[in-house]
């Protein structure tokens, strides 16, 4: 039996109070921009622009100051433009012009549809939008970032009894330690729905929100977005995020339940065919919420934008960097010496669910980008525009993490069965599809004013802290193994 | 003739079930015998590792025949969309290979798969000399329906090995007649 003592109880405290702080720190700083900027309420945008770097401390803003402008006005169309940043704007992009020119490219400047939609927006407030933002997309990163890793484990343990697998039995109580996580993200994603649909504290994440947006009357109407208003609407979206709430958790909660019934004996095949039933129902659930919440929390950011694939991107997102969390923990339970059934085959297995699952992630993601890229119509190409903009160099990064790296290091079968090889490229995992969390939600919600900072990571850590918390507190609550599944056998004798 | 003394004897033992003969492969080597080969009409898992054979390096060719594919499809796009007939095909720049790359990918994807596959089958069977018209090496055609057989060579005492076959659960042992092939 586990036990959850020592130096991890610690880290993971010490941890969660990074967390505590980054949150905090980030809300109180992100208060102090707010009034700076109403302060100046009723100057002209470019002042309330330029003012836009002071308060920051941040090098990055300094730095990129003129580039963010130029780019805002851009996005925001013609009515600032002056000669004056007309043409150095086209000195500095004078390559890409051309080329953009004789391809025949979708641009900020030529996208008309991408500068219609904007000008209906007043700069000012879309600014002071962008920057109370940043504290909520930042919670909104981490969160579902974290909140991904325990839904994948919830959906490898559904799938494990649904297809009545054996291999993993003895892994499974990993799975469900992973799963009883889930309620906390969920829970603090209801409150980003709440403050979000009832405007509390300036959270502006979601643009559908906004009010007056689905009103012809009113000066923030927006015909597109009123065209969803059947599925994009306050009660409607809290209800969703419940249904998620109380389907998901309600799941990883039944499931742990029946698993630890299971170990006091009985009529164990009966439990078991219970578990099983629940799963594949869950299963069902889990297709249809594993797309719809992904639409909900992430898609519906970017408002205008849609994309029919966005879902499955999300959910393969979600499940490869589940199995990497979940592979590093058994790699660290087997370092400490538990979970000794498990042996290199099992390990074997989930470095093949890594390296699989990086590569189906990239799969769905260039299926997305090239129809999109190859189309070039304006209002889906505005997606990519926003990404290869701002976040060029984020974007290619991510990219070469999650697909390069995996599939040049776990190729072998013999890195496959190697601790530090998984483990490498596990982190890696980790780190990249963090950032394609990051480039998901953070161009939509405050464009060019993004960083990656103290406050970023601090927050990461914060959620990893809890995770390490709750989930190594479930692993200690129960034996590592449920001796009495009936695939328990089977498990220990997995051989490939 | 002096064949009869240099040749080395070789004993067939026929098993009906894939985990007996498992078990006998092992037995057998464990007693410092050396199995020459043994034929199955299906893969037996883990039998590689009992005969002691190499590890396979078809994964490493397999790689290299992935890249070379991978070039190939590379080298033709540029030639062709690129070098030789730029296209302006919904307006996509068609006089870079890089800019225009993402229309490439599921040709440099397609090649990569059609080089390693078919490179991979042509290896195995130059490395296994199975071509049209071979002679063929299978000692019992019953090997391709539901039997198995095992090929040990012998070294000792003759009866103290058949003993041991039959021991391991062998249904049927005799020497290898036509050894020129």
């Amino acid at each position: 039996m586990f036990e959850f003592t020592g130096r991890l109880k610690t880290l993971s405290y010490i941890l969660i109070l990074i967390g505590i702080i980054s949150v905090g720190a980030s809300f109180f700083t992100g208060r102090g921009h707010d009034e700076a900027h109403h302060g100046h309420e009723g100057t002209e945008h470019h002042e309330a622009d330029g003012h836009h770097t002071e308060g920051h401390g941040d090098a990055h803003h300094g730095k990129d100051e003129h580039h963010a402008e130029d780019q805002h006005k851009a996005d925001h169309g013609g009515s600032h433009h002056d000669d004056h940043h007309n043409s150095e704007y086209f000195e500095e992009h004078k390559d890409n012009f051309n080329y953009h020119k004789s391809a025949s490219r979708a641009t900020p400047d030529n996208n008309h549809y991408h500068r219609t939609m904007a000008e209906a927006h007043v700069d000012k407030e879309h600014l002071h939008h962008q920057m109370a933002n940043k504290p909520w997309a930042n919670l909104l990163v981490n969160n579902f970032f974290f909140l991904a890793i325990a839904l994948g484990a919830l959906f490898f343990l559904a799938i494990q009894y649904a297809a009545q697998a054996g291999w993993a039995t003895l892994i499974l109580r990993v799975m469900e330690a992973m799963s009883q996580f889930l309620v906390i993200p969920v829970m603090i994603m209801l409150l980003l729905v709440v403050t979000g649909v009832y405007h509390i504290g300036d959270n502006h994440l979601w643009h559908w929100m906004q009010e007056g947006i689905m009103d012809p009357e009113s000066p923030h109407y927006d015909e597109i977005i009123a065209g969803k208003e059947g599925y994009l609407n306050g009660p409607f979206y809290l209800l969703r995020t419940l249904i998620y709430l109380i389907g998901w958790v309600g799941a990883a909660m039944l499931l742990r339940r029946m698993s630890l019934k299971m170990d006091r004996g009985g009529d164990v095949a009966a439990q078991w065919k219970k578990m099983r039933n629940l799963s594949a129902g869950f299963l069902v659930f889990f297709a249809v919420t594993s797309s719809t919440s992904a639409w909900d929390w992430i898609m519906s950011i970017d408002t205008h934008w849609f994309s029919t694939l966005f879902g499955w991107y999300t959910f393969a997102g979600i499940f490869v960097s589940s199995l990497t969390v979940l592979t590093l923990i058994i790699i660290y339970l087997k370092s400490k010496g538990y979970l000794e059934d498990v042996n290199e085959n099992h390990i074997h297995d989930l470095g093949k669910f890594m390296f699989a699952f990086s590569i189906f992630w990239t799969y769905l993601w260039f299926s997305q980008f090239m129809l999109i890229w190859y189309s070039n119509i304006p209002e889906e190409v505005t997606y990519y525009m926003a990404r290869f903009g701002e976040y060029k160099g984020l974007f290619f990064l991510m990219l070469a993490i999650n697909f390069v790296f995996p599939v040049l290091v776990l190729m072998s079968r013999n890195t496959k069965r190697n601790y530090g090889f998984l483990v490498t490229a596990g982190i890696f995992i980790i780190i990249g599809h963090w950032l394609d969390v990051y480039i998901m939600v953070m161009p939509g919600t405050v464009g060019s004013l993004w960083s990656i900072g103290l406050v970023s990571i601090g927050t990461f850590l914060g959620f990893a802290g809890l995770f390490i918390l709750v989930v190594f507190r479930s692993l200690a609550k129960a034996p590592l193994v449920s001796k009495n599944h009936p695939m328990l056998l089977e498990s220990k004798y997995h051989h490939i | 003739m002096s064949s009869t003394t240099d040749h080395k004897v070789i004993i067939n033992a026929l098993y009906d079930d894939d985990d007996v003969l498992l078990k006998g492969v092992k037995d057998v080597r464990a007693k410092g015998y050396h199995v020459e080969e043994v034929y199955s009409p299906f893969p037996v898992h883990g039998l590689d590792h009992a005969m002691g054979l190499a590890p396979t390096r078809i994964g490493t060719a397999a790689f290299f025949y992935g890249l070379l594919g991978l070039s190939t499809a590379i080298a033709i796009t540029y030639w062709m969309m690129i070098v030789d007939w730029p296209m302006n095909i919904g307006g996509k720049p068609s006089f870079t290979w890089g800019y225009n790359m993402p229309a490439f990918v599921p040709i440099m994807f397609e090649l990569t798969v059609f080089f390693a596959a078919h490179l991979m089958v042509w290896t195995f069977f130059f490395r296994n000399g199975i071509y049209p018209g071979r002679k063929r090496l299978n000692p019992d055609p019953r090997t391709t329906d539901d039997k198995f057989l095992m090929e040990v060579e012998l070294t000792g005492d003759r009866e103290e090995l058949m003993t041991l076959l039959k021991e391991t659960g062998a249904i049927e042992i005799s020497e290898k007649t036509d050894q020129n092939a």
